[in-house]
């Protein structure tokens, strides 16, 4: 199947163009999720895509498959709920970064630490998209928002650090520029089973870039380039070298810890007696 | 002609046209991605790659749409 094929079978009909300003790396990240479920060849009843609120968010509405576009912050637990009810659907989380680390934290790491089998995906733009720009727990410190018009003075939260010391165990990276590698990997975090984190860096060039002075899309596109490196690489960096890049590719993985839907299923049998 | 384009659903961010190592695309004065050099294609698919709004498909030789 080709590209245009894939987006004809697995977006719904009339729904394009998307809403996403030009030059937003949403249309990237998503394109990438739906490439991922194509190479799996998943039958669409088989998928459930979930989101929050946000930009990113309102993916969910253009796919075709079953859907939530749920509350701020919230998509997690509606995807929990989804899981639980049915654990045979692949579930897929797609979220921003304020939604999934800010209002969704706590959600998120505490799904991480039950390591319940789901793929989320978080479009890391480093922004409050929606809203018009205001900083979230993953803006870089001294990068500028409207609520932080000097920079932002906090630490940012390092998401597959966090995930992975809450117990999640397939953590991965990639960025829109490295659009095969996100791609790759989010195939990587369907197949897994258990709680996948994929952060997508991707550009907000409206509410981020043009405050932070990044350049048009295309030069946010290159920024990532230049500041995305592959684990393999950054295994070898020297500490000082690593200043202002970020690792890619499959930071985390582990098997064979026990998954949450699992573990409830054996609980309910051995509850039930075996009747 | 192997690029197809969705002028409906392209918005001109101009990504395509910057990746484009043989400079066949550029943004017109409609705001809209145009092939000014398709007989420079080389078919790398870095267009469709990158391009957020699915508006550019590289269809390469032998594929039938
Ligand atoms: C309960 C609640 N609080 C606040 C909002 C306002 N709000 C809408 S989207 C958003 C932030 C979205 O940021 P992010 O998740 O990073 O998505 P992006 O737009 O950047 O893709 C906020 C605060 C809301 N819709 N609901
Ligand atoms: S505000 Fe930013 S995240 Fe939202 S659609 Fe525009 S570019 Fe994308
Ligand atoms: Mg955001």
């Amino acid at each position: 199947m080709n590209m245009e094929e894939m987006i004809n079978k697995y977006f719904r009909p009339g729904r394009l163009p998307h809403i996403w300003c030009p030059g937003c790396g949403n249309g990237v990240v998503t394109g990438c999720v739906v490439k991922a479920i194509a190479k799996l060849d998943l039958p669409k009843d088989d998928v459930a895509v979930i989101s929050g609120i946000g930009c990113s968010s309102r993916a969910s509405g253009y796919l075709d498959f079953n859907t939530v576009h749920s509350a701020h912050g919230r998509a997690i637990p509606f995807a929990t709920g989804v899981k639980l009810a049915d654990p045979k659907l692949n579930v897929i989380v797609l979220t921003g970064d304020g939604d999934a680390t800010a209002i969704g934290g706590n959600h998120f790491i505490h799904a991480c630490r039950r390591n319940i089998d789901l793929t989320v995906v978080v479009y890391n733009n480093s922004i409050y998209g929606m809203t018009g720009g205001q900083y979230s727990p993953m803006t870089p410190t001294g990068s500028k928002a409207t609520t932080a018009p000097y920079g932002m003075i906090e630490p940012d939260f390092n998401l597959t650090e966090l995930a992975r010391a809450a117990g999640a165990t397939f953590v991965a990276r990639a960025t829109t520029f490295h659009a095969q590698m996100l791609s790759d990997l989010i195939v990587k975090g369907i197949q897994h089973k258990g709680f996948s984190l994929i952060e997508a860096v991707s550009a907000c060039p409206i509410s981020f870039g043009r405050q932070n002075k990044m350049g048009g899309p295309a030069e946010m596109m290159m920024w990532q380039r230049d500041h995305a490196v592959p684990i393999a690489a950054w295994d070898k960096l020297p500490e000082e070298k690593k200043e202002g890049k970020f690792p890619i590719g499959v930071l985390y993985e582990v098997e064979g810890r026990k998954e949450y839907t699992e573990a409830y299923d054996e609980l309910i049998a051995m509850a039930q007696g075996g009747k | 002609m192997s690029l197809k384009i969705y002028t409906n659903r392209c918005k001109g961010c101009g990504i395509c046209a910057a990746f484009c190592p043989k400079k066949v695309l550029a943004v017109n004065e409609l705001e809209k991605i145009e092939a000014v050099a398709p007989e420079n294609c080389i078919q790398c698919g870095q267009c469709e790659l990158r391009c957020p709004d699915y508006a550019i498909f590289v269809h390469k030789e032998g594929d039938e749409k």
